[in-house]
C-alpha cells in the first residue's frame, strides 16, 4: 500500500523516518536502482529522505554516499569505489560553498570569463570522467544564489559579484545538460527562490555538522530528485483528469447554465479559473494528455467549452466522461480507451468526497489535496512534480495528436468488412533499422514505459542502451509506423543477443497504439534478415509472465515458434524459430529502404 | 516540565525505531543502541521543533546524557 508520503510533514518524515523505510521495504516488486552521491557537504539527510521517496514509487535504492566533501576526488582522481558500486545514477550534489575560487571584486571581464570557464571546467572533468567509466545517469545540480550578496544589488551587475558569477555558471551548466543526453540538471537555483534562501541554508547545522541546508530544503531536493528519478525510470505521469463544476469553471453549469458560469476576466473569480485552464492548457502543449471526468449531463457540460471564454476547448481533451457513475469507474474506462495506466493519472478535483473515493479505489493515482481556492490548484499540482519531463521531445509535443487521430482509425475501420483491406487502406510504411544513436534516448524512454506489450519487461537506462548499440553481440533493430493519418513515431523495439548461432530475443515491444497493424510481423522479417546475414541459424524468444503483459502470452505463437519449455513455477516459456526455412510474414506494411551512410 | 523524560521517550523511540526503548537520565550514546551522529542530529531536528526552541551552536557537544539534555531544554524554556 502506497504511505501517501506526500501527505507527511518534513518533520514527520525526519521524525518516523526509520519505520517508514522498514515497512515501505516490505513491499513487493519493487525495482532495485543503485544510487551514488557525491557530496559537496553532508548528504545523509537528503540520501535518506530519497530512499523514502523512491521506496513509495516503487524503487528500492541502495544508496552510496562519497566521503564528505570528496565530490572531485572520488569522480576524477580515483573513481574506483564508484566504479565497484555499479551505479544507476551519479548524484553530484554541490553548492556555492563548493566553489574553488570565486572572482575577486576588482575583477576585469577577461578575467571573470576565466573564473568561469576554470570553475565549469572543473565539472566537465567530472561528468567527462563518470561518462568514461561509468554506465550511470549523471544528475547535477545548479547553484542557489549566495547567502550573502556582500555587493548588494549589483552583485547581480559586477564581474566580482557572486551572484553574478553563479548566474553565469548555472548558464554553463544548462549548455552542457542541453548537449548531453547522460547529463541532466537539477534546477536547485529555482527550488531554493521558491522556498526562500533564508529557509534554505541552516548555517548551525552547516557549522556543527556540514549540512548546508534545513530540512525542508533537504526535503525539496530529495522530492525533485525523486521525481527526475522517476522520469529517468519512465514513471512520470501522462494524464491530467479534470473534473469541471468548481473546478476549471466557477459554478455548476447544470443549475446556472452556460452562460453563468465563472471564467474569463470579467471578475476575479473568472480571471482565476481563466487562470487554471491556461494552465492545464500549456500542460496539453508539452504532451500531457488532459481527460474530463465530470458528474454532469454530458450535452450540458460540453457547452462550457464552447463559451466563449473557455481557454480549453474540447479539442484539447483526449478524452471526455461526462455522466452520472462513479468517477472512479469513469476513469477506469479512461484508462481503457487511452490505453495507458491510471497509474499514470493525475485526478483534480475540487470534492474533497469523491477526491477520497477516486484515491481508494484506483491503485497508484496522484490525487492531490488541491483545497478548494481556484488560484493555488496549479500551484499544488507543481508541488507533486507529477510530470517531471527528462527532455522535451517532438513525440511528446505531438502525443496529443496522436491520440486524437488514433481515435479518427477506430472510426475509420468501422467502414471496412476485411481487416486486411482495412490494414491496407491505411497506407501504412515502417522504417525498420539497427539501431542508431539519434534513437537511443527513445529506444531507452520505451524499454521503461512499455508494460503491456513487452515479452521480457527489462528496462535499461540510455547509458545502458548506449553500451549495447556499441557491442557487436547485440542485434538491435526499432521500427518507425507512419500511415495516412500521420507518423506514429518509433514504436517497436527488439533487442537480440548472439551466441554461437542462436539469436536470443532479450527484448520485444511495442507501443500499444499500433496494436493489430502486423508490425510484429514486419519487425520479425526485418530481425530474420539480420539474423541469415549474420549467419544465425535459430531465433529463441522468451515470454516472462507480468500482471500487466497477458496481451503477449500467445505472441511468439502466432509468429510461428516452436514451444521449447514453460517453467511449472514462473510460468516464464522459451520459443524457437528456424531461421533457414523462414518466409517473410507482412504484407500491409510498405517497408521504406534503409538510408545508407 | 518534569515530564520532559515522558515526551523525549517517543521522540527517542520513533528515531531510532525502538518501540519499546525505555529513556532515562542516565541514557546516552553509548548505552542506548543505534544513538550514532546520524540518528543525533535527527534527535536534535525533532527536539527543537516538538519544543520550538533552537540549540546554540555548541551548547550540545557539552551534554553527557539524556539528563543534561533535558536540564538544557529546562533553561530553554524558562527563557522562552
Amino acid at each position: 500500500m502506497a504511505m501517501k508520503l506526500d501527505k507527511y510533514t518534513v518533520d514527520d518524515l525526519i521524525l518516523k523516518g526509520k519505520s517508514l523505510r522498514r515497512q515501505l521495504s516490505v513491499k513487493d516488486g519493487l525495482q532495485p536502482i543503485r544510487i551514488a552521491f557525491l557530496g559537496g557537504s553532508t548528504t545523509n539527510e537528503v540520501a535518506n529522505l530519497l530512499e523514502l521517496f523512491l521506496l513509495d514509487s516503487g524503487f528500492q535504492p541502495v544508496i552510496h554516499q562519497s566521503e564528505y566533501g570528496r565530490y572531485f576526488e572520488d569522480s576524477v582522481i580515483d573513481p574506483s569505489d564508484l566504479v565497484t558500486f555499479a551505479p544507476d545514477v551519479v548524484y553530484i550534489h554541490t553548492s556555492y560553498m563548493n566553489v574553488q575560487s570565486v572572482p575577486p571584486v576588482h575583477c576585469s571581464e577577461d578575467e571573470f570569463r576565466g573564473y568561469v570557464e576554470a570553475e565549469a571546467g572543473r565539472y566537465k572533468q567530472i561528468w567527462e570522467s563518470i561518462e568514461r567509466n561509468l554506465s550511470a545517469q549523471i544528475i547535477q545540480n545548479n547553484f542557489e544564489l549566495p547567502a550573502f550578496a556582500v555587493l548588494g544589488n549589483i552583485d547581480a551587475v559586477s564581474f566580482g559579484g557572486t551572484s553574478r558569477f553563479l548566474l553565469a555558471l548555472n548558464a554553463e551548466f544548462a549548455r552542457a545538460a542541453a548537449g548531453d543526453p547522460r547529463l541532466l540538471l537539477q534546477d536547485i537555483h529555482s527550488l531554493s527562490a521558491r522556498m526562500g534562501l533564508n529557509h534554505w541554508f541552516d548555517w548551525d547545522r552547516y557549522f556543527s555538522y556540514k549540512i548546508l541546508m534545513t530540512p525542508e530544503g533537504n526535503a525539496a531536493v530529495a522530492r525533485s530528485l525523486a521525481s527526475l528519478v522517476r522520469a529517468i525510470y519512465g514513471k512520470s505521469r501522462k494524464v491530467l483528469v479534470l473534473d469541471l463544476d468548481n473546478t476549471i469553471w466557477g459554478g455548476v453549469i447544470g443549475d446556472d447554465g452556460v452562460d453563468k458560469i465563472q471564467i474569463g476576466r470579467e471578475t476575479p473569480v473568472a480571471e482565476a479559473y481563466t487562470a487554471f485552464q491556461e494552465y492545464c492548457l500549456s500542460l496539453q502543449k508539452r504532451g500531457i494528455l488532459l481527460a474530463v471526468c465530470s458528474k454532469n449531463d454530458e450535452e450540458i457540460a460540453k457547452q462550457g467549452f464552447e463559451h466563449p471564454d473557455s481557454v480549453l476547448k474540447l479539442e484539447h481533451i483526449s478524452c471526455f466522461k461526462a455522466n452520472w457513475e462513479p468517477k472512479h469507474e469513469n476513469i477506469l474506462a479512461i484508462a481503457r480507451e487511452l490505453n495507458l495506466g491510471a497509474d499514470s493519472f493525475v485526478f483534480v478535483d475540487d470534492n474533497p468526497a469523491e477526491r477520497a473515493i477516486v484515491e481508494a479505489q484506483i491503485a497508484g493515482i496522484a490525487v492531490p489535496d488541491i483545497g478548494n481556492e481556484v488560484s493555488r490548484y496549479a500551484a499544488v499540482i507543481e508541488e507533486g512534480r507529477y510530470f517531471e519531463p527528462i527532455s522535451v521531445s517532438q513525440e511528446d509535443l505531438s502525443r496529443a495528436a496522436l491520440y486524437r487521430s488514433n481515435s479518427e482509425r477506430t472510426k475509420f475501420e468501422a467502414a471496412f468488412a476485411n481487416y486486411g483491406e482495412y490494414l491496407d487502406s491505411l497506407d501504412m510504411s515502417a522504417e525498420i533499422e539497427r539501431f542508431k544513436p539519434l534513437y537511443l534516448e527513445r529506444i531507452a524512454q520505451l524499454t521503461n514505459k512499455s508494460n503491456q506489450f513487452n515479452l521480457t519487461t527489462r528496462r535499461y537506462t540510455l547509458a545502458e542502451m548506449e553500451a549495447i548499440s556499441r557491442d557487436e553481440r547485440y542485434i538491435g533493430i526499432y521500427g518507425k509506423l507512419s500511415d495516412r493519418f500521420g507518423d506514429n513515431g518509433l514504436i517497436s523495439i527488439v533487442l537480440g543477443r548472439c551466441e554461437q548461432d542462436v539469436l536470443h530475443i532479450d527484448l520485444w515491444l511495442m507501443s500499444c497504439r499500433v496494436l493489430k497493424r502486423d508490425m510484429e510481423l514486419a519487425m520479425l522479417d526485418t530481425l530474420v534478415e539480420h539474423a541469415r546475414t549474420a549467419n544465425l541459424m535459430t531465433l529463441r524468444g522468451y515470454y516472462l509472465p507480468t500482471s500487466k503483459n497477458a496481451m503477449v502470452a500467445d505472441h511468439y505463437e502466432k509468429l510461428g515458434f516452436l514451444n521449447v519449455s514453460v517453467d511449472p513455477d514462473t510460468k516464464n516459456s522459451v520459443w524457437t524459430l528456424d531461421i533457414p526455412s523462414y518466409t517473410p510474414r507482412n504484407q500491409h506494411i510498405r517497408i521504406l529502404e534503409p538510408v545508407r551512410g | 516540565m518534569d515530564n520532559i523524560l515522558e515526551e523525549l521517550q517517543p521522540i527517542f523511540r520513533d528515531i531510532l525505531d525502538q518501540p519499546n526503548l525505555v529513556l532515562t537520565r542516565a541514557s546516552n550514546a553509548n548505552n542506548v543502541d543505534d544513538w550514532d551522529s546520524l540518528a543525533h542530529i535527527n534527535l536534535v531536528v525533532s527536539i527543537e521543533k516538538h519544543y520550538k526552541i533552537k540549540f546554540a551552536l555548541g551548547e550540545l557537544q557539552e551534554l553527557k546524557d539524556v539528563g543534561d539534555m533535558i536540564d538544557l531544554i529546562k533553561v530553554k524554556l524558562a527563557a522562552k
